[in-house]
């Protein structure tokens, strides 16, 4: 079994530190194979951000995507680069504060950022609310792996929060089950 | 064994190798995609008593790692292409007098500044070959973060064993994906044999290799880029003094390439033959995985000295493809050591070969007659 996840959106919306985590928890708390990449360039905050994630039960052996199978985007940018190639078997989750675009393939709409902001305060929680969403809409990890690679990744003092973040996340897509 | 596991990328993975190697001091300048090498080393040195020093260029960078490995201390520094043809005077320095020193390459599009952002593997001739004179050195080339670790490791060891530079070569792909990572602490660490009391400070032992003359343990000893003798003072009118230092120290890696060799040799039998280092060994190993029992691969995870024994383990071979990120560096090597036809896959540009790409030539490498012949992707 072997999983493709791309994450896009802007830089400063926390996409390549949203697919290490996920990674991390794989990797780290799960036993599986993972590999993961973000594209890489002259890139700034509020520039185009991508990152992937393999997780697979055997060895990864070739380190970039070829067929993902399920996006998480935030932005209509990256909608348009990655989105509109999702096929109809994909899930995708996307935050519709910045994307209007909807795709054929099955769909959770995830207000990740102005959750962020109305219950937690700070929109830098986006983030981890996809990743609760994810963790909800996939299993691809479990709750225990990813809560521990959130917390050996984020900084002191924000444990509680970002434990939040994962429970807005889970309820986002709850919600829409 | 203490073990911790990870998560890291494979440049912070490569700066944890050097410091479970003893490396503490680090001397370098910045460039992109090796700086998450020196960031580690600028966070992790000072806290357990290791020096960082941000130096004001790649010139030196090398001086200052060579000053170093003399005080004693295992060293390294880190780079890619436009830092690295900088770096080449003092490496032929380095080579010239004996001194154990590491420098990681994070090999990027060139020539030039070429494609900061973008891996490649046009320095591997650069590396063997870049400073002036007949010198020898050692490249090792990782292929995964693990092999970062490793690797870097083993550089070190390699440096002191055999008292030369030694290039961890390594490209943007394994330096910036993460995987998971075994953080060993209680490494095989290899020391440099230190100079006895009364032997010359450049005579070679058995090995071909001299005592190390450590700076402030009272050898009184001159160390110089001149030709020397074996007393370490300059000879630089006897043609048989220089033809013997260079041959001795062309002769001490060349002479244990074999010994030096480190490989993977996978299904020997097969008739079609991958040879790969680095990045381009994944998509080999991706494909082989795919289509198990079809193709035989050799990688070399060091390429200099080259390993040219064990080409010979592939009794049936009837080609060999050798994917690169260059236009055939080191399969003009290879075509050195054998008369089966070689087929040369070159990517330029950044991305790697992908499976069927390397499928594609493979079907090539089967009609081919000539000694060495091209695949354009």
């Amino acid at each position: 079994m072997k999983t493709e996840i791309r994450f896009s959106g802007l830089g400063g919306q926390g996409i390549i530190t949203a697919a290490v985590i996920l990674g991390r928890a794989a990797a780290l708390y799960s036993k599986k194979h993972v590999v993961q990449t973000q594209s890489y360039g002259p890139e700034a905050r509020g520039g185009a951000s991508a990152s992937a994630v393999i997780i697979s039960d055997d060895p990864v052996y070739y380190p970039n995507v070829t067929n993902p199978s399920v996006y998480v985007i935030m932005s209509q940018e990256a909608y348009n680069k990655y989105g509109n190639n999702a096929p109809e078997d994909a899930l995708m989750l996307l935050d519709p504060g910045f994307v209007t675009s909807r795709p054929v393939c099955r769909c959770f709409e995830v207000p990740a950022t102005s959750e962020a902001k109305s219950q937690l305060g700070k929109t830098v929680f986006a983030n981890v609310i996809m990743l609760g969403a994810l963790l909800e809409a996939t299993g691809i990890v479990t709750y225990d792996a990813l809560e521990h690679a959130v917390l050996d990744s984020v900084p002191k003092g924000t444990e509680t929060n970002n434990k939040r973040a994962l429970a807005i996340g889970q309820e986002l897509v709850r919600s829409q089950l | 064994m203490t073990e911790k596991t990870d998560f890291l990328n494979g440049n912070v993975a490569c700066a944890e190798g050097a410091i479970a190697a003893g490396c503490r001091f680090f001397a370098g300048y910045p460039i992109t995609p090796s700086t998450e090498i020196a960031e580690r080393m600028a966070a992790r040195l000072p806290k357990i008593g290791g020096t960082f020093v941000q130096m004001e260029d790649e010139l030196a960078s090398v001086a200052a790692i060579i000053g170093g490995s003399w005080a004693g201390a295992r060293t390294m520094t880190a780079t890619s292409g436009p830092g690295f043809s900088l770096m080449m005077e003092n490496i032929g320095y380095a080579a010239m007098t004996e001194t154990p020193i590491v420098i990681i390459n994070v090999q990027r599009g060139g020539p030039s500044t070429g494609q900061p952002t973008k891996a490649a593997q046009g320095d591997m001739l650069q590396c063997r070959y870049g400073s002036h004179g007949d010198y020898s050195i050692i490249a090792l080339s990782p292929s995964s973060v693990q092999e970062m670790f490793d690797l870097t490791v083993r550089a070190f060891n390699l440096a002191d064993r055999f008292r030369t530079p030694v290039f961890l070569m390594a490209d943007e792909t394994i330096g910036h994906m993460r995987e998971k990572v075994s953080l060993h602490s209680d490494v095989e660490i290899i020391p440099r044999r230190e100079l006895k009391e009364g032997e010359l400070p450049c005579a070679p032992d058995e090995n071909g290799v001299p005592g190390f003359g450590t700076f402030g343990n009272g050898h009184n000893i001159h160390i110089t880029g001149l030709t020397h003798s074996e007393n370490g003072y300059p000879s630089t009118d006897s043609a048989e003094v220089h033809e013997q230092l260079i041959r001795r120290q062309v002769g001490k890696i060349e002479d244990f390439r074999n010994e030096i060799a480190d490989v993977d040799i996978v299904n020997p039998d097969a008739e079609y033959i991958f040879i790969s280092y680095g990045a381009p060994t994944r998509t080999v190993r991706q494909l082989m995985a795919d289509v198990p029992e079809t193709y035989g691969h050799l990688n070399l995870r060091i390429v200099w000295p080259f390993p040219d024994e064990s080409l010979l383990a592939f009794k049936n071979a009837k080609a060999f493809i050798i994917p690169e990120m260059n236009l055939g560096q080191i399969a003009k090597e290879v075509r050195q050591y054998t008369n089966i036809p070689i087929v040369i896959v070159p990517k330029l540009g950044g991305a790697l070969h992908t499976p069927a790409e390397l499928k594609k030539a493979a079907e090539v490498a089967k009609t081919v007659t000539k000694p060495m012949t091209e695949v354009r992707l």
